[in-house]
């Protein structure tokens, strides 16, 4: 890419003028379907948890299956982007805000669940650890009150590195608005003027918050594992769920994370700068996650199988022959037989539309294991006589449905308000390397005038 | 505030500039902390890029990530010290489960005390619109210039700033 600091500016800051009536359209329908969930939410919250399919055994269904789905869609950003940042990954310039604006929109809508499992809603502020009236506090030996911190932390950190560098951006759009424009954007900037020592403590901040919101992702999906292992359920207590977790949470991240900039790139007209060496280079990483997600789920069931403890092999013949067996397998297919031969084949992996279609089925599969690591387990506990059946009914479907559309919603909102490419960092890839710079000003020779 | 400076197209000429202005202080009658860069990308491989380079931002970091643990430690125990409730067999201040909190906010005090480092001695935000800019750096272009210059001193800083390629010298704030 040869373009001039003025082209690019020009390029990346189109889709905040300029919308056509496909993005009206698509914001419209996203919309009806949130308002729908929303809807759904309110029916719920007004008639009662009831209206859920969740009874006994199986209290925790679609809303917890969602919201382990969606705190491992989040780890398609920070995480991809603090390591490729750590790496000194060249090519992942065009791909970084794109990545961490999806952990923070899915992160903040996989938090969402439990207030929506909650059933009470308005008694969320429970979990929160303050001195009551009552003379409580909140239980912290249990594995939800460490979601709780885990979540929060990657929140926290995930919105400041998404936001960092973002301020020369946004004073690269006050620069050039005009109207509310100038003023809106003249104060997101924060005054940012792009000083050395600015540039410098932006650099050494993004540097640190690479290195500490690494351990702070795979502490949130560990500890979101946890909320299984650490309970004596068949199928769940297991030792293996924490790096399951994280490597499964990678993949459907890194599935996502594709998916998202494919669309982006043709909608906002990004050809040029999302390139297929991008979605090759994230192809490869898929690739290896496929692999890491089919050795995790063997080495997980065949422990199971070897152990032969009856309560175990409930839930393993229930999957695997039994009323989920339909799921697993078409969880297997989108998950490895369909994504690990594409992504393999260089002549399918270096064209966007196949990674694409090895990513779609990724996002299926991996929605499907989350469902069938919660579900068979609760449904099939140790006695025969408790064995049960879950069924979601309409508002659960409808919350889910809405969530995927909140999730395009986010996207489509953020693409108006923020460069989906970081024009600072993609200007600084192009930099030409200077000749014989001198390491300080003094060192130079310089003519005299 | 007062100022006069060039805009250079390329870091070459701004790097001259900027050999040329600090050489050119003792005798005009400015210092070096007069002189003023500002540029819409960060160039930290020349030598205009490497002024005020020097932080302590890892080890404030390293410092808030300790007070955030130490802090999450003694929360977490003072809170079940208050309301004694054994559960599951376990101790009432559990070490192992507590190193989970202390974990997360260790992180959280790094993060948190990193975001402010950088607010602090970043000086943002600041919305006064007193400092010295020109909206022509985010085309590219590098500002090179000296904030309060000796009025005699203006002329001979102009002429040097255009010796040194400056596609166009402008003054500040008169």
């Amino acid at each position: 890419m040869d373009k001039t600091p003025e082209q690019i500016n020009q390029d990346l800051l189109r889709p905040l003028y300029h919308a056509s009536w496909r993005f009206y359209a698509a914001a419209a329908i996203l919309s009806a379907l949130v308002l729908a969930a929303f809807y759904a939410w309110g029916y719920q919250i007004y008639n009662g948890i009831g209206v859920s399919g969740l009874d006994r055994p199986v209290f925790w269904g679609f809303y917890i299956t969602n919201f382990v789905f969606w705190i491992g869609i989040s780890h398609a950003g920070t995480l991809i982007s603090a390591i490729l940042r750590v790496s000194n990954a060249t090519w992942r310039r065009p791909v970084t805000r794109c990545a961490e604006a999806i952990t923070v929109f899915a992160l903040s809508i996989g938090a969402m669940f439990p207030l929506v499992h909650l059933g009470r809603p308005w008694l969320f502020f429970w979990l929160i650890p303050y001195p009551s009236e009552r003379g409580i506090w909140p239980q912290f030996r249990s594995p939800l009150l460490w979601d709780f911190f885990a979540i929060n932390t990657y929140l926290i950190g995930s919105t400041t590195f998404l936001l960092l560098p973002s301020f020369p951006d946004f004073a690269l759009i006050r620069d050039r608005a005009s109207g509310w424009r100038k003023k809106v954007y003249g104060i997101v900037s924060l005054g940012w003027r792009g000083t050395p020592k600015q540039w410098h403590r932006l650099e050494m901040a993004m540097r640190i918050m690479a290195v500490a919101i690494i351990p702070v992702a795979v502490s949130v999906h560990t500890i979101v594992s946890w909320d299984f292992a650490m309970a004596p359920v068949p199928g769940w207590h297991s030792t293996i769920f924490g790096p399951y977790f994280v490597a499964g949470a990678i993949f459907s991240g890194i599935a996502a994370l594709i998916i998202a900039m494919a669309l982006l790139r043709k909608l906002l007209h990004l050809e040029e700068y999302l390139q297929p060496i991008h979605f090759e280079n994230l192809g490869k990483l898929l690739l290896v996650m496929s692999l890491l997600w089919f050795y995790f789920v063997f080495a997980e069931r065949l422990t199971t199988w070897y152990g032969n403890f009856p309560s175990e092999m409930a839930v393993f013949w229930v999957t695997q022959s039994g009323r989920y067996s339909k799921l697993f397998w078409t969880m297997v297919f989108c998950n490895f037989i369909i994504p690990a031969p594409i992504l393999a084949i260089k002549n399918l992996r270096t064209k966007i539309g196949w990674t694409v279609v090895a990513s779609i089925p990724i996002v299926v599969g991996m929605w499907l294991e989350r469902f069938l690591i919660i579900v068979p387990a609760l449904s099939h506990k140790y006695l025969p006589y408790t064995y049960g059946t879950y069924k979601p009914t309409w508002v659960e479907i409808t919350i889910t449905v809405g969530t995927f559309a909140g999730m395009g919603l986010l996207f489509l909102l953020f693409s108006r308000v923020f460069p989906i490419i970081s024009i600072w960092e993609l200007k600084l890839g192009g930099q030409k390397k200077p000749e014989a710079a001198p390491a300080l000003a003094s060192q130079e020779v310089a003519a005299e005038p | 505030m007062k100022a006069i400076y060039g805009l250079y197209p390329d870091p070459e000429s701004a790097q001259r500039a900027l050999n040329l202005l600090e050489r050119a202080g003792s005798d005009l009658g400015f210092k070096d902390r007069d002189i003023a860069v500002l540029s819409g990308e960060p160039y930290e491989e020349y030598g205009f890029g490497q002024r005020d380079h020097k932080t302590r931002m890892p080890w404030l970091a390293a410092l808030g990530g300790v007070v955030g643990g130490l802090s999450g430690w003694w929360f977490v125990s003072f809170a079940q010290k208050s309301y004694p409730m054994i559960s599951g067999g376990m101790q009432l201040v559990t070490k192992w489960p507590d190193g989970i909190i202390t974990y997360e906010l260790t992180m959280l005090g790094a993060i948190l005390t990193t975001l402010f480092t950088l607010l602090i001695t970043a000086r943002i935000p600041d919305w006064s619109g007193r400092k010295l800019y020109d909206p022509a750096i985010s085309n590219g272009k590098i500002l090179i210039g000296v904030t309060n210059p000796p009025e005699m001193a203006r002329e001979e800083l102009e002429k040097r700033l255009r010796a040194a390629g400056a596609e166009v010298v402008k003054n500040f704030g008169n």
